[in-house]
């Protein structure tokens, strides 16, 4: 029996201990008229090796093209030790840490990637993780309707150059909470929100979402916009690229005025720090925030402390926040987080350290760079936006994004992202990317493909 | 065990693991300096070997299913077989895209649509969304699609879900993300739902009930029928928290029992990791007057055969998107291995075992001395002991126990839940263990009683052999120190 290791003489003995004949007896306080007939559309049961020839197939049936897409999903390097230790049982197979003292690897492990986190960012404190960058992002924008008591409005200010995925997620989960999203168009030379456009006297605004860098990989003016909001009341939530943090501005040091600087809640996808691409998942979010709104802040949260005898150890800490303390009242229902994703990410960023993050973002940004000025020699091709970007590119195409993109799949290239659906305005736009493991030849394969479908 | 510095405690400036980057670099051109970084983020600066031994020394701080029993109730702890995690992690799996084209990605379609099919059939509803990634992110789709359901009919006086008050902590955190009231049916002393002041309750205002079954009591809940009945009267819906499925996977389908939705937990029911706490996956399974608000994407197949994403254009009423893809499909792959594994009967088996190893557990700990909560009902593949004498005499809590049993090499079961038992400890041990495994558990718990009658403070003080004793949550909450911080 798969998985069940009683002989029939264990499950004898068993049944005589419960003073019953038959494990059916056992059943016997369920209606009988609730048993369910046999599951006949299931199939019958397979052994390892069977089961590892159809997933081999299946895996195989799975083309792999050449990889340019991004739009919040970026192929890097990872690490072999990453998910040789995050694999070890004690990870993989562990609980959620509620028993501190059988789970010090782990907590003291999430306290390290909170450090990590808050490092990358700039900011004050971090969380153990929530589901997904746009999952994140939802809970940054209810965590801001707590946190800002001043505002009544439950109004945000929603960038159009946030990910378009994430804005339907927000729609989502915080549509039933009478909050309301008002989208804001981006600038159509720069691709960016331009501070001169928004309003002298917006009125009651509860927070601004700044993404950095946005989904066309355009550099928003995240200082401009950052003073803006906190001088009309607002709080500001960024959305960030971990990579892109090794050389970008973050999120803790945006602003100029003094007071009040920096964002207040910082949220992101966090793949690109070691998890695979998988598909879409699973994945990680990340959210971080100044230490005075950490009582708001969702999801699950490491402190250190001491034990009886003084020493230092760690728990999981403001469980009064949470669903099985407060129920109805809770921040959130989240309940479990990322746990193993993080686990990889913090040997990731270990394993990486500060100076080799810094060469991978440099890298992606020289190799998006070469990229779209090779692709831009093709007859047709333009490149949009003139603001700085950052490993990510819109080029606008002589034809539908949509029928180039397949015809490049039959030359074994995803091409990048069809924006047509998403910003109809853009015309034929394409959302290029070429991180650090795309090479020269590829990137050289990419353009001999484009002349070719284009020619 | 010695005491493991912080990762950052090791770090040496200037130290780089040249292996991962020595050829990598670039100019930043065409960002100006206003948009730099100015100082770089303090990650620990180590060897990939100092890597690779903080992160093995601090894993050998965990308990863990490989390691140790986890007899924790509501949590199904059971084994999670390496060829799920070894097969999930082909290279054609782990490098597709989320936006690869669907005619590039048939073999993960494929999975997951048979995946779906598995999951209709065994919980008996129509149709199942694989999207939410964990039981709670399930409960708000289900939520949300009752919510959607009453709204689409004009139904808008529907501000009311209940809930009964043995039910999980995300029960009712997540009626109050969709916009509802909670109220709390009170449990009779059977361990039932109180059927007299639920019809108190039901009404106009009734959106829907959640209900575990069995419930979080470790009981089944016999009047089902009548409960379905009397909610759906009110015009009400059925949401099942599927937590507990492997008590009766394959015995009884929750679609028969007439749920309106379901959502299952995969990493119990379905053996995928927990990942010292996740990622999970919360699928949710509809009846057919739900269906048109599932949660996207959903997989769906085309007049060839071929397998494509369902989304707003096949399902316009859907409720929307839950995450930026697909959900946690590394662990849906999981879980469709492990279920091709099991097939069939292997599922039936499940909870034939699971109840079995429940109820010889339990038989053994009253044979013990020790007190059930619900000593007349059967167990289903959990039970919960309650130590309430203990705690009067000799002053001994469920704390207590719990942080003894972790010297005993055992992880402590779930404790203070349900909260409406005092001083409880909720007991899952799942079919995966043997008989061996459940009876020295029994031994270590007589061996903690006796020791409780003789001395208290020998279970006060526990545990002693862990890498470090009880901790103090209290300093914790009140001086918070969430983060290392560079000596200045």
């Amino acid at each position: 029996m798969p998985f069940i290791p009683h002989t029939e003489d264990d499950t004898r003995a068993m049944l005589a201990t419960c003073g019953v004949d038959s494990i059916e007896d056992l059943f016997d306080e369920i209606p009988p008229e609730l048993r369910a007939d046999a599951l006949d559309g299931i199939p019958a049961g397979r052994d390892e090796l069977a089961v590892s020839r159809l997933l081999h197939a299946r895996a195989a049936e799975n083309a792999q093209p050449l990889c340019f897409s991004g739009a919040g999903a970026y192929e890097h390097h990872i690490p072999a030790a990453v998910w040789e230790i995050t694999t070890r049982g004690e990870y993989y197979s562990a609980y959620t840490p509620y028993q501190a003292e059988a789970s010090q690897g782990t907590l003291q492990l999430l306290y390290e990637f909170q450090t990590m986190m808050a490092e990358l960012t700039a900011m004050e404190v971090a969380n153990a993780s929530l589901y997904d960058g746009a999952t994140a992002l939802a809970e940054a924008v209810l965590m801001a309707v707590r946190a800002n008591r001043k505002s009544k409005a439950r109004r945000i200010f929603m960038p159009r150059t946030v990910h378009p995925r994430y804005r339907d997620v927000m729609q989502t989960i915080v549509r039933h909470q009478g909050i309301t999203l008002e989208l804001l168009d981006y600038n159509s030379a720069g691709g960016h929100i331009d501070p001169a456009s928004l309003p002298a006297e917006p009125g009651d605004i509860t927070a601004l979402v700044i993404p950095q860098p946005n989904f066309f990989g355009v550099l928003e003016d995240a200082d401009a916009l950052t003073d803006w909001a906190h001088t009309h009341g607002a709080l500001v939530i960024g959305v960030v690229n971990p990579t892109a943090m090794a050389v970008i501005t973050p999120p803790g040091e945006w602003g100029v005025l003094d007071e009040n600087r920096g964002a207040d809640i910082v949220c992101g996808e966090g793949q690109p720090l070691g998890i695979p691409l998988a598909s879409g998942g699973p994945y990680f979010g990340f959210m971080c925030c100044k230490q005075k709104i950490v009582r708001q802040m969702p999801g699950r949260i490491i402190g250190a402390t001491v034990d009886l005898e003084g020493k230092r150890g760690y728990v999981l800490t403001l469980q009064a926040r949470e669903q099985h303390i407060r129920r109805s009242k809770a921040t959130s229902n989240i309940c479990t987080n990322q746990g193993l994703m993080t686990t990889a990410a913090t040997i990731y960023m270990t394993v990486m350290g500060p100076t080799g993050l810094e060469r991978v973002a440099r890298q992606c940004h020289a190799n998006t760079r070469a990229l779209v000025q090779r692709l831009g020699e093709t007859d047709g091709v333009e490149t949009l936006f003139d603001r700085p970007g950052f490993h990510e590119r819109v080029l606008r195409l002589p034809r539908p994004a949509g029928e180039v993109l397949a015809e490049l799949a039959e030359r074994s290239i995803l091409g990048g992202v069809d924006l047509a659906a998403d910003y109809p305005e853009l015309g034929h736009a394409l959302l290029v990317c070429a991180t650090e493991t795309r090479s020269e030849a590829d990137i050289d394969a990419y353009a001999k493909a484009l002349a070719e479908v284009l020619g | 065990m010695s005491n493991e510095p912080l990762i950052f405690e090791h770090s040496r400036p200037g130290r780089v693991n040249r292996a991962q980057s020595a050829h990598l670099g670039g100019n930043l051109d065409g960002i100006p300096e206003s948009l730099r970084r100015k100082q770089p983020p303090r990650l620990p600066e180590v060897s990939e070997l100092d890597a690779v031994r903080h992160y093995t020394r601090l894993s050998q701080k965990n308990f863990s299913i490989d390691t140790h029993f986890y007899p924790l109730g509501s949590c199904t702890m059971k084994y999670n077989p390496r060829a799920c995690n070894t097969l999930a992690s082909l290279p054609g799996f782990l490098g597709q895209h989320p936006l690869s084209a669907e005619r590039d990605s048939q073999g993960i379609l494929a999975c997951l649509w048979d995946l779906q099919e598995m999951l209709k059939e065994v919980t008996g509803m129509t149709a199942v969304s694989l999207t939410p990634m964990a039981g709670a992110q399930g409960e708000f789709a289900g939520v949300a699609m009752i919510r959607a359901y009453h709204d689409a009919r004009g139904d808008n006086a529907r501000t009311e879900i209940l809930v009964p008050d043995a039910a999980h902590g995300t029960n009712p955190a997540t009626a109050t993300m969709c916009g509802y009231k909670v109220r709390e049916i009170p449990t009779d002393t059977h361990g039932d739902i109180d059927i007299e002041a639920l019809m108190a309750a039901v009404g106009p205002q009734t959106a829907g009930i959640m209900l575990t079954n069995p419930s979080t009591l470790g009981v089944f809940e016999r009047r089902i029928h009548e409960i379905a009945r009397i909610v759906h009267e009110a015009g009400g819906l059925l949401y099942y928290d599927g937590a507990n499925l492997n008590a009766i996977l394959g015995k009884v389908k929750p679609g028969d029992m007439d749920f309106d939705v379901i959502h299952m937990n995969l990493h119990k029911t379905f053996s995928t990791p927990h990942g010292g706490g996740g990622p999970g996956a919360g699928p949710v399974g509809v009846s057919e007057r739900l269906q048109p608000f599932m949660p996207i994407p959903v997989v769906g197949r085309d007049d060839s055969g071929a397998f494509r994403w369902l989304d707003e254009r096949d399902l316009p009423q859907t409720i929307g998107r839950l995450s930026a893809h697909m959900g946690n499909t590394g662990i849906l792959l999981r879980a469709y291995i492990y279920a091709l594994m099991l097939g069939r009967e292997g599922m039936v088996r499940i909870a034939d075992y699971a109840t079995l190893n429940a109820n010889y557990l339990m038989a053994r700990l009253r044979d013990a001395g020790f007190d059930m909560a619900l000593p007349e009902r059967r167990a289903t593949h959990e039970f919960i002991l309650t130590l309430k004498h203990q705690a009067r005499e000799p002053g001994v809590t469920a704390m207590d126990f719990a942080k003894r049993l972790l010297d005993y090499g055992f992880h402590a079961p779930t404790t203070y839940f349900p909260l409406i038992i005092p001083e409880c400890l909720l007991i899952e041990p799942t079919e995966t263990e043997s008989k061996q495994t459940l009876d020295a558990f029994v031994e270590a718990m007589a061996a903690i009683q006796a020791e409780a009658e003789k001395d208290i403070e020998t279970l006060k003080g526990a545990p002693y052999s862990l890498p470090v004793r009880r901790l103090d949550d209290v300093k914790a909450a009140r001086k918070l120190d969430l983060r290392w911080q560079a000596e200045a």
